[in-house]
């Protein structure tokens, strides 16, 4: 298993959509086959139009607000004291972020197909919430699909997605979470694929969905490398990429642009999240060694039992907390051009707690994953070092949770 | 010696009738309890489908995904399931069993494990909802070997030109999903128009069985029985639902609406 140069890694995949001949590909229901072939022509076709890309290009700057900020964690970098720790503030986009990257894609998919209605899943939120904003903007109709459990923790959220005149469809089944949430909005797919476009939240699902998401979140690394070359005159010799990985969209947004630098010079690092300290569930297939199989669609790492039922997951934060992970990072991992890791809930908030002291900077309970481990990595490495985690997310969706876990003063404080 | 399935069929065609296939979710609501429900609905049901539970299904609609749930919360595994057919083919030999799931179930038992068990229990057809064509050339051959139906699925979504090549490439029968919809949804389109879709289908090779399944009810049951074959699932599941509910006897109530299904494509 070899990853390709010059290719961008979404137009990897082979003709039935795997990557590296192994992961990804389309397990869907016989009715899904047409739409889903519909789609590919759609945005193989847009991806090369430069029309198509000025439209994109015009929405993400005048709209979203590309290009989101690149900035020195000084005071953080003196407290580590090891390598320089910057930090990729995907949060500034509109809605707060990255998810809005996908979600205006495929609303700009959905208007040119012809459809006036798109419909999405959502674990943290966000992914619902920007597709509500998106689809809004562009004139479309929107039903967000999310598990019960992730209303009732990610109110600020819902509250949004309600506001923007989406309608949100609790989903009670199995662990009422984000895997949920993603089966029950493609059953509803199914069932309605004449007149509704689907969005997938992130890079998962069936392949075109992989690479919609990936295309689009691209953005944050075609950004990031600009910035970079503006900042030290040229893409740092020594240069470490650190992100959280749920379903793999923001990560992969992340190192996309830098993927054919050699890894000692650009190293990539995926943090995934490791649940309570005391549980053994987790939402961390790389990390924990979880054996492949197919969850929505595709072939990855998952975790499941013995039998194949995907087993639930549990994580502090609502965005990671899924099963499985993008074909993408599976073919990552194998090839060994990312490396893994996790952090548990307890490192999380604690990395959120160290960020919010010394910095202007509030990231939610995502990135604060990869926050935990940035600075725990950052301690042993050189000054010449560049360490960059992807805030990809804004805490202010997290308050409940970060009110009762660390007591008011740290919602407040920022 | 000819699949079960298709004597099955053969023998609907004698009695100048469509067949009745039942599916029934294995382990729903207890392991004995599907074994004994898969008895005594043989009398009146031509095939038997047999849902593998899946805890992630795609395309099942809520009484199906109900009827999953509690078959593994009650512990249903795997090999549960393959000693339920083997337990209810000692006593039916050639009553044919369809099994029906999700395709990440038969990659954890190892395609060929599962192909060999299915054999030694008396699987005489698989259908694979998550395994579209092409993608299932190569399982569908192993099927093939080991004297096992592999079953295309077909839905109105399908273009005339894969259709062509589905039913090319296709076992003796084939299943037509009669709308856009997960299983059990309401019959959003007119039993005509079904069957006009269906008959478009049949032409392309009228010897291979086409079965219609998706929202048959003991109401639509009734207007569809030109075609070679309908499935009853989720009125089914929804009828187990019932009798828990109100602490009846699944079995007795369940036999009753096989029978009752039965009577009106006679």
């Amino acid at each position: 298993m070899k990853l390709k140069k010059r290719i961008p890694l979404i137009d990897q995949a082979d003709k039935f959509g795997f990557w590296g001949g192994k992961f990804g590909g389309n397990f869907v229901p016989e009715t899904l086959k047409k739409p889903i072939e519909d789609l590919e022509i759609l945005f193989n076709k847009l991806k090369k139009d430069k029309k198509f890309i000025a439209e994109r290009d015009k929405y993400f700057k005048n709209w979203i607000g590309s290009p989101t900020r690149f900035i020195k964690l000084e005071n953080l970098t003196k407290h580590v004291g090891g390598a320089q720790i910057w930090s990729k503030v995907v949060s500034d986009a509109n809605g707060g972020a990255h998810k809005i990257y996908n979600a205006t894609v495929h609303c700009l998919l959905a208007k040119k197909s012809g459809k006036k209605f798109i419909i999405g899943d959502t674990g943290a939120g966000y992914a619902g919430k920007m597709l509500s904003m998106a689809a809004k903007k562009f004139g479309l109709k929107c039903k967000i699909f999310m598990g019960a459990k992730d209303i009732a923790r990610q109110q600020p959220n819902v509250k949004a997605m309600k506001k923007n005149g989406a309608e949100v469809i609790p989903v009670y089944s199995g662990s009422q979470t984000l895997v949920d949430a993603v089966s029950e909005c493609m059953r509803y797919w199914v069932a309605n694929c004449d007149t509704a476009a689907m969005c997938v939240g992130s890079t998962v699902g069936p392949a075109v969905f992989v690479r919609i998401c990936g295309w689009s979140t691209s953005q944050i690394s075609r950004e990031l490398k600009v910035q970079l070359i503006d900042e030290f005159g040229s893409v740092p010799k020594k240069l470490k990429l650190y992100n959280c990985v749920g379903g793999g969209s923001s990560s992969f947004g992340f190192w996309n642009e830098f993927i054919d630098y050699d890894k000692k010079r650009c190293e990539f690092i995926g943090v995934e999240a490791g649940g309570p300290a005391k549980s053994k569930k987790h939402a961390a297939p790389l990390t924990y060694g979880s054996k492949i199989g197919i969850l929505h669609g595709a072939v990855q790492y998952v975790n499941q039992n013995s039998d194949g039922q995907i087993e639930e997951t549990e994580s502090i934060s609502a965005g990671l907390d899924y099963p499985g992970i993008s074909p993408l990072h599976c073919f990552l991992k194998d090839t060994k051009r990312a490396r893994y890791t996790a952090a548990s809930d307890e490192d999380a908030l604690s990395a959120y707690k160290t960020v919010t002291k010394f910095e202007k900077l509030r990231p939610s309970l995502e990135p604060s994953h990869a926050f935990s481990v940035a600075i725990k990595e950052a301690k042993k490495l050189t000054k010449d070092t560049i360490v960059v985690v992807n805030s990809c997310g804004d805490a202010y969706k997290d308050r409940g949770i970060l009110e009762k876990r660390l007591g008011k003063k740290y919602v407040k404080s920022n | 010696m000819l699949n079960p399935i298709s004597q099955a069929f053969r023998k609907a065609k004698q009695e100048n009738r469509a067949a009745l296939l039942t599916y029934t979710v294995a382990g729903d609501s207890s392991k004995k309890q599907s074994l004994e429900i898969l008895k005594s609905i043989s009398v009146n049901a031509d095939i038997l489908e047999v849902g593998i539970p899946h805890n992630t299904p795609v395309a099942d609609g809520s009484q199906i995904q109900t009827s999953a749930y509690r078959a593994i919360k009650n512990g249903i595994k795997m090999n549960d399931i393959f000693k339920i057919i083997t337990d209810f083919k000692k006593l039916n030999k050639n009553k044919p069993i369809i099994l029906m799931g999700y395709f990440n179930m038969i990659l954890q038992y190892g395609e060929n494990n599962f192909l060999n068990k299915c054999n030694s229990s008396g699987v005489n057809g698989l259908i694979v909802v998550d395994l579209p064509w092409p993608e299932n050339k190569d399982f569908a051959k192993k099927c093939k070997k080991k004297f096992i139906y592999f079953i295309q699925l077909l839905s109105p979504t399908t273009t005339k030109q894969r259709l062509k090549k589905i039913i090319r490439d296709s076992h003796p029968m084939n299943y037509f999903i009669s709308m856009l919809s997960t299983t059990g949804g309401k019959l959003k389109v007119s039993p005509n128009n079904i069957l006009k879709n269906y008959k478009k289908i049949k032409k392309i090779d009228p010897k291979k069985k086409i079965v219609i399944g998706f929202g048959i009810t003991e109401k639509t049951i009734g207007k569809l029985k030109s075609a070679d074959g309908l499935v009853v699932g989720s009125a089914i599941c929804k009828e187990i639902s019932k009798s828990l509910k109100h602490r009846q006897n699944p079995v007795t109530n369940v036999s009753k609406l096989v029978k009752k299904l039965k009577s009106k494509i006679l």
